[in-house]
């Protein structure tokens, strides 16, 4: 089957059940979504598809028909994208373990609502779980990522 | 008065460990300079200066951490300890976990955890706390944990620092003709104003490592710190943002092959029979071999892909053995209770005489009351995984780990090979909370590896195999009594507490064989050490013999003996009519860093003015791994619901070396306290543990999260903690916040079995 990631097709000898999470981290060696709890409660996965925040643990690998975007191909450390760039002036991060899920459904909220309101993060970011407990961080970066989408900065 | 033979007697478990490594090693090996791991395998042009510096000819500095960077930020803040003396940026270097050494052993978290309040500083504490430190450099023992490694790093590496600067400086002195005292170092060059001459420290490594180190360096005043003391950009945020693959889990090898264990979920339980005919039918399943560890019975799959392991386990047909130990919460708590009933405690401080002060106390004198706390998975946000290779008679463990030198220990037990010949890997962590110091991951990965001919494997575990498997933070049942004076002030307090013993659980997983007899002081931690001073008081402490494997959980025994020991003081407060933080004031009027944390809480939380009827404050107070924390709880009644609107925090931990790093801890350590005081446990039935996922074991979400708000003060004169220290006081700030709202007093944990939350 053919499996598209970050722009670039795959061709992958594998079974369609088999989760989008293990086709991208053991069969593709892409290890930015990250396994969490295998069962869609914890958002470590999240990737993006069709400009949707997608669990990739609970996807099976053979309904993906799209491009799937994966932090691996957001940015990199010295080119960054907005959503990045505002974690690291946040300094947001620690363990890490569960900000790439955060990160890629942060990058889906602004994509398609550029301002939004405490609530509308709150709704968004709530299936992305941080047992470091930086949610006030990632609010403040969220904030700070969409005002500089607004003046394009 | 104690004397110190009575209390290396009956003192904490690792006193016994400290007879039994005494025996060991013998004394000489104390005397014995530790040698600089980094010696072996350095590259080409590259100079080691101690076992925290390597610099190369192109000016690539290496600093070591030998801490594990879990999220607590220890690789930015330890490294600035080296940085700031050796006088080069935090962008010039590079940060490296290093190897498992002995040079690296942690005699902080000993010396803090000897059984003595934080503010006694008598002869007989000071001197046993030395006693502890000495015990740590003879176990050896790397590990990250108990908030201890900032304190174990203070002097160790900014000596580091110091030592390699000078030499550096004395290396430029012979090329330059110059003396050393005439010299600068900035930013990693070595500087003679006179000439304007300048080299760097690339250029002096080689010859500077030849020169032998002086033994007496000055460290800089506090007034010329450049790095420490301000906040500093974590060093491992851009991996982090980037999605690098860094942690344990991420681990890859060409020829590797993935496996997951699936180990009998009642603790101590044997595993009877596996049949893994289908499982072996299954697309990319190598084998199927049984697990029979000190840590767990069961089986691993070893696959061609971890999902593909993870699905084959499941059709394997297995048998499980009952477990020793508990059948059910009931059981849980009448073991717990009963512990109690048969007396035979031990305490560790005590004044006045309590017994005398209860005997005649008269009826409506009296309080008293029952509090439970329960098991507790860590939950990390990365599951338990390890990898490992034996390949040429060498093995190679990468592991996200809190105690390399453990897993050396289990390496050499398991494949009977030398020390020379395992190298463990510190990846980063996805979480530790205590959780990562076991050895249990890594040694099934070991045992897994010891199956795979010479391949790599990475051994993962499910989501419902870390939650359903401990070791747990232990379940824990108090009760206090007290007898109130006229002035509403407790003339009396008496506490009795039964756990299991999280000391007895760790040594005998880890050095099976030591002694595990004897009292636990981690069992009256954050109940027996408060700076109350109350005229009649003793906290008697019980090792409850419930045989479920339990573990440091972050904060240990504060994380349940605060909610206990903090709501009871709340309870006297109210009973004697007295506001509650006023009650503590007056408690601990002796101790002005106590004072002025309280005070600083009174005006920022705008303390005891009224606010709408669907608000109300709590507060409570601890001092936990030398850092004193007061905290102040809001909630808000949601159509019933308790929502938890803001949390003001202020702490003491005497000096901080980065703001901004310490307060990311102190939120961090209160929303990990509240997630838990909220809503989770770990209950049993039939021998097993009941929860297996996020699902029913969940933690506080950005919806739940309230507005935090810290202030940091250093009063106390003692270097203390950073990453546990938030976490014991916000549970008891949280259930004396829900009383002042509705007049509920919840005394188990978790509190939504009482109310509910939003």
């Amino acid at each position: 089957m053919k499996l598209q990631v970050n722009g670039t097709v795959h061709e992958l000898d594998i079974e369609p059940d088999m989760p989008l999470l293990w086709a991208l981290r053991d069969e593709l060696n892409i290890k930015g979504p990250k396994f969490g709890c295998g069962a869609g409660l914890c958002g470590a996965c999240t990737v993006i598809i069709d400009g949707q925040a997608t669990r990739a643990c609970q996807t099976a690998v053979g309904d993906v028909k799209s491009n799937v975007r994966t932090i691996d191909g957001l940015g990199k450390p010295d080119a960054l994208h907005r959503v990045q760039q505002a974690w690291l002036d946040e300094q947001v991060v620690q363990c890490g373990y569960c900000q790439a899920g955060q990160i890629m459904n942060a990058v889906a909220l602004l994509e398609t609502n550029p301002t939004p309101s405490d609530k509308d993060i709150d709704e968004a970011m709530s299936g992305n779980l941080c047992r470091c407990g930086t949610y006030p961080r990632i609010r403040a970066a969220i904030k700070r990522a969409a005002a500089g989408q607004q003046t394009g900065a | 008065m104690v004397s110190i033979g009575k209390i290396a007697r009956r003192t904490f478990l690792v006193g016994a460990a400290a007879v039994a490594g005494g025996v060991a090693f013998g004394y000489y090996k104390y005397r014995q300079p530790l040698e600089n791991p980094l010696k072996k395998g350095l590259a080409e042009g590259e100079a080691t200066f101690n076992p925290y510096i390597k610099i190369a000819s192109d000016n690539r500095i290496t600093v070591i951490v030998p801490r594990a960077e879990m999220g607590q930020g220890a690789f930015t803040t330890l490294a600035a300890l080296v940085a700031e003396e050796l006088d080069v940026t935090l962008d010039q270097i590079t940060i490296e976990h290093g190897p498992a050494a002995p040079a690296y052993y942690n005699d902080a978290a000993l010396r803090e955890g000897a059984p003595f309040p934080a503010f006694d500083h008598s002869m007989v504490a000071e001197t046993v706390r030395n006693a502890m430190g000495v015990v740590g450099k003879f176990l050896a023992l790397q590990m990250t944990g108990g908030s201890s490694s900032l304190a174990d790093g203070y002097e160790k590496m900014r000596l580091a620092g110091a030592t390699a600067r000078e030499t550096l400086k004395a290396a430029a002195a012979q090329k330059l003709g110059v003396p050393a005292a005439s010299l600068k170092t900035e930013a990693g060059k070595v500087i003679d104003a006179k000439s304007g001459k300048s080299l760097t420290y690339g250029e002096l490594a080689l010859d500077a490592a030849r020169i032998d180190p002086p033994s007496d360096v000055a460290l800089k005043p506090r007034a010329q710190w450049k790095l420490l003391g301000k906040p500093q950009p974590r060093k491992d945020m851009p991996a982090k943002v980037t999605g690098q693959p860094i942690f344990g889990i991420d681990v890859q090898f060409p020829d590797m092959l993935y496996a997951t264990v699936k180990m009998n979920p009642q603790p101590g339980g044997a595993m009877k029979s596996f049949d893994a005919k289908e499982a072996l039918k299954m697309r990319g399943v190598k084998k199927v071999i049984a697990i029979d560890s000190l840590y767990g019975k069961g089986f691993a799959v070893i696959a061609d892909n971890t999902w593909r392991a993870f699905k084959a386990a499941d059709a394997v047909k297995v048998v499980w053995a009952d477990g020793p130990g508990h059948r059910d919460d009931a059981e849980a708590k009448k073991i717990l209770a009963g512990t109690i009933a048969a007396g035979g405690g031990f305490s560790l401080r005590s004044s006045g005489d309590p017994d005398k002060a209860f005997a005649d106390a008269p009826r409506e004198k009296l309080v008293e009351a029952e509090y439970y706390a329960p098991f507790l998975s860590h939950a990390t946000m990365e599951p338990m995984n390890a990898t490992a290779r034996l390949k040429d008679g060498v093995l190679d463990v990468w592991s996200p780990n809190q105690a390399p030198s453990v897993i050396k220990i289990i390496g050499a037990r398991l494949t009977k090979l030398a020390d020379d010949k395992i190298n463990v890997h510190t990846t980063f962590l996805g979480g530790g909370f205590g959780r990562r110091i076991e050895p249990d991951f890594s040694d099934y990965a070991i045992r897994i590896a010891m199956e795979t001919e010479g391949r790599p494997v990475k051994v993962t575990w499910t989501r419902e195999e870390d939650i359903s498997h401990g070791p747990y933070r232990p379940a824990a049942l108090a009760r206090y009594r007290a007898r109130l004076g006229n002035d509403g002030l407790p003339v009396a307090v008496h506490g009795s507490v039964a756990s299991p013993s999280v000391m007895a659980g760790m040594v005998g997983r880890i050095m099976p064989g030591l002694p595990t007899a004897g009292p636990d002081n981690l069992i009256l931690d954050g109940a027996y050490n408060q700076p109350y001073k109350i005229p009649n008081e003793r906290v008697d402490g019980y090792k409850a013999p419930l045989s479920t494997p339990v573990a440091s959980w972050r904060s240990v025994g504060n994380s349940f003996n605060a909610f206990m020991h903090e709501s009871f003081m709340d309870e006297l407060a109210h009973a004697g009519k007295i506001d509650p933080l006023e009650f503590r004031r007056k408690l601990m009027a002796d101790y002005p860093t106590a004072i002025a944390i309280l005070d600083k809480l009174k005006t920022l939380s705008d303390w005891g003015k009224p606010i709408d009827k669907t608000r109300a404050q709590g507060v409570a107070f601890t001092l936990s791994f030398g850092t004193w924390v007061g905290e102040v709880v809001q909630v808000k009644d949601e159509n019933g619901s308790i929502r938890v609107e803001k949390v003001w925090i202020v702490a003491d931990p005497g000096m901080v070396l980065d703001p901004l790093n310490f307060k990311a801890q102190m939120m961090s350590g209160a929303i990990y306290g509240l997630s838990a005081a909220i809503g989770q446990q770990i209950s049993f039935a039939d021998g097993a543990p009941q929860q297996s996922n996020f699902s029913d074991y969940d933690a506080m979400r950005m919806n739940q999260c309230p507005d935090i708000i810290i202030e940091i003060l250093e009063n106390s004169g003692h270097l203390g903690g950073a990453g546990e220290p938030a976490t014991p006081p916000v549970m008891a700030a949280l259930a004396n916040a829900i009383y002042a709202l509705n007049g509920k007093r919840i005394r188990s944990m978790p509190l939504n079995g009482e109310i509910s939350f939003v």
